[in-house]
């Protein structure tokens, strides 16, 4: 494996280290700005050599840019599937820069809280990441970072329509700003379908799954802005802050009324969770992030201690299959072996988790 | 149980059931677990249904759209058809008729009102300036006003040196 990998693989990482800003539902908040270069063809039309020539040009712009000093700096085709995949895993990437070849790369800092894709979609897809609910942060941090990169860098930008990308949704602002909530007690009361509604009516899409009466993705939903052109980004990124605010209200309450309602029903799915990741032998990727879910409902509720919430929400990225294959060391997993190897992970995890107190006073 | 569901996108038995409200429709999804996995439904964060949707609704109107063309990267609207992606910023000028009435459905408004790049601002600005010299150099020299050239030469490599670039052999 080349160094570089290892060495981010191994540093402490936003996401799944930085213990100070983890919150009761709100997982992490994401922005994303989408770039170009002016007087070059966007990735999708230009060839291998202009892809090369423009990955050279945005690395060595971004090498020099405050924040970004010392990153990592990886190309899709030096990696191998399995490491790719470790890389989408942990968002640092898309699939489709995953998927990609010539010239697609990505500059990532030390914690990997910055992310710039380079020749995905746009020529640079600028991410910042932060855990916990922190979209005004996100936003100064991505701002700035935007406002050095474009002193060396020449963009792509028209007075009327904003920021020039390949596909027409993107234009203006650039600017996606998204929020990963975990909603289990809108789900289990069956209110998902109405926040959905609310939500869109106020111009931002919610994605993730739900319905069909099972909650197979851990009630994990990512909310973000539909629309980038015609309004500021401060305006996008308040109204976004605000939508969230009334989200969390709305699950806060939800958890409520089950808990008044039906005093048993949390504490059981919760107590059956961590049972079976304490002594399961064969748990799936969906099942895994299902459990995960009850238990950090269960750190919300006071039931585990809250220093247990960041080890949660590391296995939530630790559980899934790419990261599972590179703890074994083998080439590849049949789905039985990878099932086996993950609760293998899980049970020696939990076997040092304090185990559910119901007596303990919840956090709301 | 009813004979089991096909997943939507080839003809395997599905076993991966979704809905998502999408401009307020309810859209249900049937995938078996290979689709599932790669159309990335297995990441919390990667699926949208609600990008497939908006990238089908993206076709533009036909009687707009003919007879046009890029001529930095060639670029003709029937691309766009089948990627929802232009090839360059430039096509967002060549193929204004296409776009500007399918903007007006996709976004809260149609025109920029955020942020702005101050350098490319900057730059853009001394390139607009020295393309009205150049031509008012050459209107000097076509018309013999050798005066009037003189000082837009000048004025000219004032330019150039402000916007750091190296002189260019003049008309
Ligand atoms: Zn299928
Ligand atoms: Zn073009």
């Amino acid at each position: 494996m080349p160094a570089p990998i290892e060495k981010l693989l191994s540093a402490p990482a936003e996401l799944t280290d930085n213990r100070a800003s983890k919150c009761p539902v709100v997982l992490m908040t994401r922005i994303r700005l989408a770039r170009n270069l002016a007087n070059h063809r966007f990735p999708g039309r230009a060839d291998d050599s202009e892809r090369a020539e423009i990955f050279a040009r945005c690395r060595d712009s971004l090498a020099t840019t405050p924040g970004l000093k010392r990153s990592f700096s990886v190309t899709m085709d030096e990696l191998d599937e399995q490491q790719r995949q470790l890389l989408v895993e942990r968002h640092l990437v898309s699939r489709e820069l995953a998927d990609s070849k010539a010239g697609a790369g990505a500059i990532i800092n030390r914690d990997q809280s910055i992310s710039v894709m380079v020749n995905e979609e746009d020529h640079l897809r600028i991410q910042v990441l932060r855990t916990g609910f922190q979209l005004k942060k996100a936003w100064n941090t991505i701002d700035a970072l935007d406002s050095a990169l474009e002193s060396s860098l020449n963009y792509a930008f028209s007075s009327k329509l904003g920021y020039l990308t390949a596909c027409p949704t993107n234009l203006g602002t650039g600017m996606r700003a998204s929020a990963m909530m975990h909603l289990p007690a809108l789900v289990i009361v069956g209110h998902m379908e109405k926040v959905v509604r609310a939500v869109n009516q106020l111009g931002m899409v919610v994605r993730g799954l739900f319905g069909e009466g099972s909650d197979a993705s851990g009630s994990i939903f990512q909310i973000s802005n539909q629309t980038t052109l015609g309004e500021t980004e401060l305006v996008i990124v308040k109204r976004l802050q605000s939508v969230l605010k009334s989200i969390v209200e709305h699950e806060l309450n939800a958890r409520d009324r089950l808990l008044e309602n039906s005093p048993g029903k949390l504490p059981d799915k919760i107590g059956r969770a961590f049972g079976i990741l304490k002594h399961g032998h064969l748990i799936s990727s969906s099942e895994a992030m299902n459990l995960l879910s009850l238990v950090r409902l269960g750190v919300d509720l006071g039931y585990f201690p809250e220093e247990q919430r960041l080890a949660v929400d590391r296995l939530f990225i630790e559980a899934q299959p790419g990261h599972i294959l590179h703890r074994s060391g083998r080439p590849e997993l049949e789905s039985e072996e990878r099932d086996q190897l993950r609760a293998e992970k899980l049970r020696s995890e939990f076997a040092n988790f304090t185990p559910p107190n119901y007596d303990s006073v919840g956090l709301n | 149980m009813a004979s089991p569901l096909k997943c939507d996108l080839c003809d395997n038995q599905a076993t991966v059931h979704l809905t998502q409200i999408v401009s307020q429709k309810v859209h249900k999804v049937d995938l078996c677990e290979a689709c599932a996995q790669a159309k990335g439904v297995t990441d919390p964060g990667g699926f949208s249904l609600a990008d497939l949707l908006l990238k089908a609704s993206l076709n533009p109107e036909p009687s707009a759209a003919s007879g046009l063309r890029c001529e930095q990267c060639g670029f003709v609207p029937e691309e766009f058809k089948k990627t929802g992606r232009f090839g360059c910023p430039a096509c967002y000028e060549a193929l204004t008729g296409m776009i500007d009435p399918m903007l007006e459905n996709m976004h809260k408004g149609t025109a920029h009102v955020g942020k702005v790049p101050e350098h490319a601002m900057e730059r853009k600005q001394l390139e607009d300036r020295l393309t009205t010299l150049e031509t008012d150099l050459k209107g000097a020299i076509d018309a013999e006003r050798y005066e009037d050239a003189a000082k837009f030469r000048d004025e000219i490599s004032q330019v150039r040196e402000e916007a750091g670039m190296a002189k260019a052999t003049s008309i």
